[in-house]
């Protein structure tokens, strides 16, 4: 017999974090049929992600690969795992309250956030195009019925369905893509595309070309970089809103970790590359911004902000080289805090009864919850790039990486866009503390304590990252370095 | 004539039956059932051809699983023989249709020409390698190289499952709620029509 497990790499112990993930979500799963117990999802979620990141911590400054070349769980793959299961942990600390407001709280939710993050991690981890792909779909599948998951609603069964049939287009893309590489590769092992990558671009050139592209497009789908952008204001407005919080952020790093595994390591020496990701960038910045400019509604708002943050995120993929690289996952982690910090006050101001998250409800906000507006304001200046927020930092970081790399006029597009983009996010301020509304129209918010967690949480991250932003840019030049 | 040339003799003429009488049928049901015949039939020429597990997946997978499905949506939809499918009208779609069938017809004719006619000597069922299309080179694939996609995929089927029952499962007052807010929005609609 041959030895297959050794000539294989067949190491568990590369993929614990994930299995805890799924152990957490099979056990949720089974304990929703018991009755009381079933209201133990939250905490037994809980305790699935805490497991998690603690073994993903121990997975910290040690690579390893296994699976024949499948899986590298590198510090970038590490990084990306931490990140995730602070998203969703978050997540799901702003979405206990939510849920039981609107009397859709049931289990299967949990389960479903569990598989999902697992389905980043997949990704997030692979260096095979078919492992990515599975990790794409492992991470939407959830994705799709968490949209839908009021069902009661008409707007939320529409985000549910509008982003299945958007995701399984774009999953049809990526197939073909992959299908296409693989034609012109004979592999889909990233590793083994790389080094025989000058063979392959000589011989198979178109095929390569076409395959790239169609990867390209279908990744572009998940992070909603324009012009593939169309779903993402439908979708954010009828979802639930910490559901809403999860995809602007979730999501969207698990799409730039597989871009960073692909574009930036597998082929990194089309030079075509640069070209588009330069066009994509200028786009999916400026058109995120203007659309964001006449929005009525905070979700479909943030919704448009959170495409132009993508596009500064792909700034710096542009740029590549370490620096810039590194600061894309800077960025990464500090869009998270803040972003979710004003999902959090959005979803706790959408509990008050007949709320839609208009502009017009937040109008006396100052006035009824100081501290909350308070907060609400620190979120939208770090979204803006105000010092001494990490929004600042961030921005800072990636557009002087891109002057420094010669990139001058995309670095003022840069610019010029976050000037823009002060106009919508100020406004949300001025609403809350300068506009009146009659007394009595709106209870006012009672903050619970898992809310109150996730808002000092990503306070202090805003803050606290905006001070000192030392040690996660040597955590984040340690993950680039660990695959470039 | 050896028996297994009997064999595929009946076989084809069962798949190429089975695939006309699918396409002339007006009931969609009978269409549904025919196309199951001539799969089976196909599955007997894959099996003779030595690809045991493609036959079998053309039972298991088309016959037993797809065509269900198709069965299960004709039957919910409620189609009958009787009802015009609307397939045939309008003299674009008619052109449309002749133009695809003779494309089609042409690439036959010329696949049949460059590959069957200059290898004759091999006869028209030439035996491929000995393994080929058996299960186990499929399974062995499958459980060593790509044992953690395949253990992955696992995990897909198990949350579309999970996703499907919570999207669908009928709670107790779902419906009166759902119709409640469809009442609300209809209202608004006119409410939107008047103002």
């Amino acid at each position: 017999m041959t030895d297959y497990v050794s000539a294989l790499s067949i190491d568990i112990s590369l993929l614990y974090p994930e299995i805890a993930l799924l152990v957490a979500a099979s056990v949720i799963l089974v304990t929703a049929f018991l009755g009381r117990i079933a209201r133990l999802a939250p905490a037994l979620a809980v305790i699935g992600f805490a497991v998690s990141f603690l073994l993903s911590i121990e997975q910290w400054g040690n690579p390893k690969a296994g699976f024949g070349g499948m899986v590298t769980c590198d510090d970038f793959g590490v990084m990306f795992k931490m990140l995730f299961v602070i998203v969703s942990l978050l997540t799901l600390f702003i979405a206990c309250r939510y849920f039981k407001v609107k009397g859709i709280d049931r289990p299967e939710f949990y389960a479903l956030l569990l598989i999902s993050t697992m389905g980043m991690m997949v990704m997030a981890n692979s260096t095979d195009l078919v492992v990515m792909f599975l990790g794409l779909e492992i991470m939407s599948v959830p994705l799709y019925v968490m949209a839908g998951f009021n069902r009661h609603s008409l707007m939320s069964n529409e985000s549910g369905i509008k982003y299945f049939i958007m995701g399984a287009f774009a999953s049809a893309f990526l197939l073909m893509g992959i299908a296409f590489v693989f034609g012109a590769a004979e592999t889909t092992n990233l590793r083994r595309i790389v080094a025989d990558f000058n063979y392959i671009a000589t011989n198979h050139r178109v095929y390569l070309y076409a395959g790239v592209g169609l990867v390209l497009i279908g990744f572009g789908f998940k992070i909603a970089a324009v012009p593939f952008h169309t779903w993402v204001p439908d979708v954010y407005e009828g979802a639930p809103t910490p559901v809403t919080a999860f995809f602007s952020v979730g999501p969207k790093a698990a799409g730039f970790a597989v871009m960073l595994r692909v574009f930036i390591f597998g082929f990194a020496d089309i030079g075509l590359l640069t070209g588009a990701f330069w066009i994509l960038a200028v786009l999916t910045m400026t058109v995120g911004n203007i659309l964001a400019l006449r929005q009525e509604n905070v979700k479909r708002m943030l919704a448009y902000s959170s495409i132009s943050h993508a596009g500064y995120i792909l700034v710096a993929l542009t740029v590549g080289g370490a620096d810039s690289l590194s600061t894309a996952i800077f960025y990464l982690v500090a869009y998270t805090m803040f972003n979710l910090g004003g999902f959090a006050v959005v979803t706790l101001l959408e509990t008050r009864a007949g709320c839609k998250s208009d502009f017009m409800e937040l109008s006396g906000l100052a006035k009824t919850n100081p501290y909350l507006s308070a907060l609400l304001a620190l979120f939208m200046f770090a979204l803006a790039g105000f010092p001494p927020t990490v929004g600042f930092v961030g921005k800072f970081y990636i557009f002087s990486a891109a002057v420094k790399a010669g990139f001058v006029p995309l670095a003022v597009i840069g610019v010029l866009n976050s000037f823009v983009s002060v106009y919508y996010y100020l406004r949300v301020i001025k609403t809350s503390y300068f506009d009146q509304l009659e007394e009595g129209r709106f209870a006012s918010v009672t903050v619970t304590p898992s809310i109150l967690f996730v808002l000092v949480i990503t306070a202090v991250g805003t803050l606290g990252l905006g001070f000192f932003p030392q040690r996660l840019l040597e955590m984040s030049q340690a993950a680039v370095f660990a695959f470039l | 004539m050896s028996i297994d040339t009997v064999i595929f003799f009946i076989s084809a003429v069962v798949a190429v039956f089975g695939a006309t009488m699918m396409i002339t049928q007006r009931n969609p049901v009978a269409s549904v059932l025919y196309f199951i015949v001539s799969l089976l039939a196909q599955a007997v020429c894959y099996v003779q051809l030595g690809a045991l597990f493609v036959g079998a997946m053309l039972v298991i997978v088309y016959a037993g699983a797809i065509m269900v499905l198709f069965l299960f949506v004709i039957m919910l939809l409620n189609l009958r023989g009787t009802e015009d499918l609307g397939a045939s009208t309008g003299r674009v779609s008619r052109f449309t249709k002749y133009l695809v069938s003779i494309l089609l017809i042409a690439e036959l004719v010329f696949v049949i020409k460059s590959v069957f006619i200059p290898a004759t000597t091999t006869g028209i069922m030439s035996m491929p390698a000995d393994e080929f299309g058996n299960v186990a080179p499929v399974s062995k694939l499958l459980f060593t190289r790509y044992l953690y996609p395949f253990e992955l995929t696992g995990v897909l089927l198990l949350v579309a499952i999970v996703g499907a029952v919570v999207l669908a499962k009928i709670d107790r007052g779902d419906k009166k709620r759902v119709t409640d807010e469809l009442e609300e929005s209809a209202g608004q609609a006119t409410d939107g029509t008047a103002g």
